[in-house]
């Protein structure tokens, strides 16, 4: 029954869509300057049904109705309610309806809210758009039907997977979703510009608001990711250069050097083949990095039960994108000619944008060289954290000092004489270096210098704050809270890394292990059942020796029941300047218990901090609305 | 469109990634367990744990009529779960020996995970840097390779060995 009506609500969608490209060329040909009436009706259409098929997806998981193979698959009767529903986008089939929803959503309200731009440059947009819903909507019912049904009805599910079952992880997906997919649009605006002739300003100002919605949702996206790994992993990091979350940096990188220079072409008319190039790859990435996740040919923990013939149709699919994109461009694109003044914040943001693209082909070299060797050399090997560290960490420094410096250029050209600021600026932070190694402990040269680039980057923020707090100039406040947080975020990770404590060691009940700071009395344990695990609870003392402070910790052993699975809940005690954390895991056939105990300073200020760059970009969103 | 330079460039590099993701493709069936399962296990040379001198390679395995290649490390706490059943394995069965194979771990925590937990291991070799368990496809600890004396597979298990993977092991070894 769900099956049929969820089916039909898709392929209704698919009808429409060739509709409103049909419709849509139509009116091209048409003399009048508006979109005609009834393409805004087959577009709500359009984005009626595919959210209907969408909570119809959402109804087979409540209800459980295991007659969907993909329900039977992904969930089971004893599963809390929240995790039932998001059970839906847990999984490859579910996942693509709702990528197709952002596909659809997107289109319709970019229709609605770009009427001061051409009718050309809309329509074209919207054929765009529309031809990747089709060829997303085609994946879905030739190959990733999520609605197709198995005989008999199986009387159980087979269950989530228990470490998805996570609140961050629930909402993580669609963040990340709303981020990459958002992309589609400005990837249908670009071509849309170069096929219109609707390029300079007007272009940029009609792509800014998706560009930033989608900057912020992607960056929103990662840091949740990061602190479910955090808090569910159990090993108490929280980025690990997994082929994954180096996916998801690549579209990242790439919308944050749009997202700058889209800013020049606004203000300065000029940079306009660059910025189509990066609207092109932004989501021309976000397609990269489904195929590779989805195909299998990466291995990850978040790689889907891979299956080559899906690889086979993105693959594809990604193929006529770079092809069409490709063609296009060259075919339409003319040549600029840029005329920089070296002392201008056009040539920052260009800087911004090299250094960027630097990391962006970092990454791809260093996720893609495995597969390339694999290929063609037969040979099997991994690039690993330490690969990524080295690269890239030495030259987050100067983009720091360009963050700080580059804001305070004129457009054009630049009178202002802020050399003793940056001179007085730079040795404040050495200071402040100095004083923290006196207080902490020495570390390396580099780790010296990222101190100070980043201390150098926090003051320079709070001195514009301060300016911001007298002369009330809103356009600065977004860029000043995300670079404060960027810097602050660099800072505190430094100094996470640098003062972490880690004890390994193994414990009985009743024993007490005494570390340098801390007694560790592991006192007892219980065993408490839940809806869909058990639990084997661990009680632990801890005393702070230095001021005889005692917590409990309570690290976890769960026991999930479908599937079978064993998970190690970490106990966390949070504070303002530092993160407890304890995780225990048994040793079988001993009385024994293994417990990593680690001391980390500032965790919270690295979410923090993480959280205030995307902060930045919402608080830029409110604002241009009310200006609006 | 003119065709200059840089154009044919471009092409080509993007024609040369789209085919390596093609072949990637069919070169990934390399880490499917079933494909894997009738195919001969690849060359290799793995150090002891506690001795950089000796080492063993596939032609001692043609000796044993079952080896079973286990991948673990002391920080894997799945490894943990399955050690019992590797150790009913190495004292009830003679006829299978039992090579584990030490990935991405430090020498003393190993060392220590195998006083604690018992050894059930005829020979324990080292892979530091995790490039020997590439050879044999392993994408994740714990997984086990079943093989007969002609370097067959014939049986995978990845993820813990538990009571039903450990009946089959013994049912595929009568």
């Amino acid at each position: 029954m769900l099956s049929s009506i969820g089916i039909s609500l898709v392929v209704l969608v698919l009808i429409l869509s060739f509709l409103i490209i049909y419709t849509a060329s139509l009116d091209l040909k048409t003399p009048e300057q508006i979109i005609k009436k009834n393409i805004y009706k087959l577009s709500l259409f359009q984005t009626t049904f595919t959210i209907l098929s969408f909570f119809t997806l959402i109804i087979g998981f409540i209800n459980s109705d295991f007659s969907l193979i993909n329900v039977y698959e992904n969930s089971h009767t004893n599963k809390p309610f929240f995790y039932k529903i998001a059970g839906t986008w847990g999984n490859h089939e579910g996942s693509l309806l709702l990528w197709i929803n952002i596909l659809v959503i997107f289109s319709y309200l970019f229709l609605v809210f770009s009427h001061v731009h051409g009718k050309k440059f809309r329509l074209y947009t919207l054929i765009f758009q529309n031809i990747l819903i089709l060829g997303f909507l085609f994946f879905l019912l030739l190959n990733s039907n999520p609605f197709n049904t198995i005989y008999p009805i199986p009387l159980e599910g087979l269950g989530l997977n228990p470490i998805l079952q996570d609140p961050a992880l629930a909402i993580h997906p669609p963040l990340l979703y709303v981020g990459f997919v958002g992309c589609s649009i400005y990837f249908s605006a670009a071509m849309a510009s170069l096929l219109s002739g609707y390029s300079g300003k007007p272009f940029a100002k009609s792509i800014k608001t998706w560009v930033k919605i989608s900057w912020c949702f992607q960056t929103l996206g990662i840091i949740v990711g990061s602190i479910w790994a955090y808090y569910e992993l159990g090993w108490g990091g929280f980025w690990f250069w997994d082929p994954v979350e180096n996916a998801s940096l690549l579209p990242w990188f790439a919308i944050t050097a749009l997202m700058h220079s889209l800013i020049v072409l606004e203000k300065r008319n000029t940079l306009y083949s660059w910025v189509i190039i990066l609207c092109l790859s932004t989501f021309i990435l976000s397609v990269t990095g489904t195929f590779l996740v989805r195909s299998g040919i990466l291995n990850s923990v978040h790689t889907f039960a891979s299956d080559p013939s899906r690889g086979i149709y993105i693959l594809l699919f990604l193929s006529f994108m770079i092809f069409s994109a490709l063609i296009i461009f060259f075919l339409k694109h003319k040549k600029e000619n840029y005329n920089f003044n070296l002392k201008s914040r056009e040539i920052f943001i260009l800087a911004n944008n090299w250094f960027m693209v630097f990391f962006l082909v970092t990454v791809l070299i260093g996720m893609l060289y495995p597969i390339f060797l694999d290929v063609l050399t037969n040979a099997k090997i991994s690039v690993g954290p330490p690969f990524f560290n080295i690269v890239i960490i030495p030259l987050v420094i100067p983009v720091m000092l360009l963050m700080a410096i580059g804001p305070k250029f004129g457009w054009i050209k630049s009178q202002n004489k802020i050399l003793y600021k940056i001179l007085f600026l730079i040795l404040s932070a050495v200071m402040i270096n100095l004083f923290i190694i006196y207080f902490f402990g020495k570390y390396s040269v580099l780790s010296n210098l990222i101190f100070i680039a980043a201390i150098f980057l926090i003051l320079y923020s709070l001195l514009d704050f301060k300016k911001f707090i007298n002369k009330k100039n809103k356009t600065e406040l977004p860029r000043i809270i995300s670079h404060l947080g960027f810097g602050l975020l660099v800072f505190f990770i430094g100094i996470n890394h640098q003062f972490s404590l880690e004890e390994d060691f193994n414990l009985k009940i009743g024993e007490i292990k005494e570390t340098k700071n801390y007694k560790i009395n592991f006192e007892d344990m219980e065993i408490k059942e839940s809806k869909n695990f058990k639990s084997v609870i661990g009680n632990f003392k801890l005393t702070n020796l230095e001021n005889n402070f005692i917590q409990y910790l309570n690290p976890e052993i769960r026991i999930y029941s479908n599937p079978e699975t064993l998970t190690y809940e970490a106990a966390i005690k949070t504070k303002i300047t530092s993160d407890l954390y304890l995780t225990m895991s048994n040793v079988s056939r001993s009385d024994y218990y293994n417990i990593k105990f680690q001391n980390k300073p500032f965790m919270i200020w690295i979410w923090i901090s993480a959280l205030m760059i995307a902060l930045g970009g919402f608080v830029r969103l409110i604002l241009k609305n009310n200006e609006n | 469109m003119k065709i200059s330079i840089s154009k044919i460039i471009i092409f080509s590099f993007v024609i040369f990634f789209l085919f390596v993701f093609w072949r990637g493709l069919k070169i990934n069936n390399n880490y499917d367990t079933r494909s894997l399962i009738g195919n001969q296990i690849s060359k290799f040379k793995l150090t002891k744990l506690d001795n950089d001198n000796q080492y063993i390679s596939e032609e001692d395995l043609k000796k044993n009529t079952y080896t079973l290649i286990n991948f673990f490390a002391s920080w894997c706490a799945p490894c943990k779960t399955e050690h019992k059943y590797l150790l009913n394995l190495s004292n009830k069965n003679k006829k299978i020996k039992i090579i584990g194979i030490n990935f991405k771990d430090k020498k003393n925590n190993a060392t220590n995970f195998l006083k604690e937990l018992g050894n059930p291991y005829d020979f324990v070799g080292k892979d530091s840097d995790g490039k020997i368990s590439i050879l044999f496809g392993i994408y994740g600890i714990p997984e086990s390779i079943l093989v007969d004396s002609n370097l067959t597979v014939i049986k995978k298990v990845v993820g813990p060995i538990d009571q039903i993977q450990y009946d089959n092991i013994l049912k595929l070894i009568q």
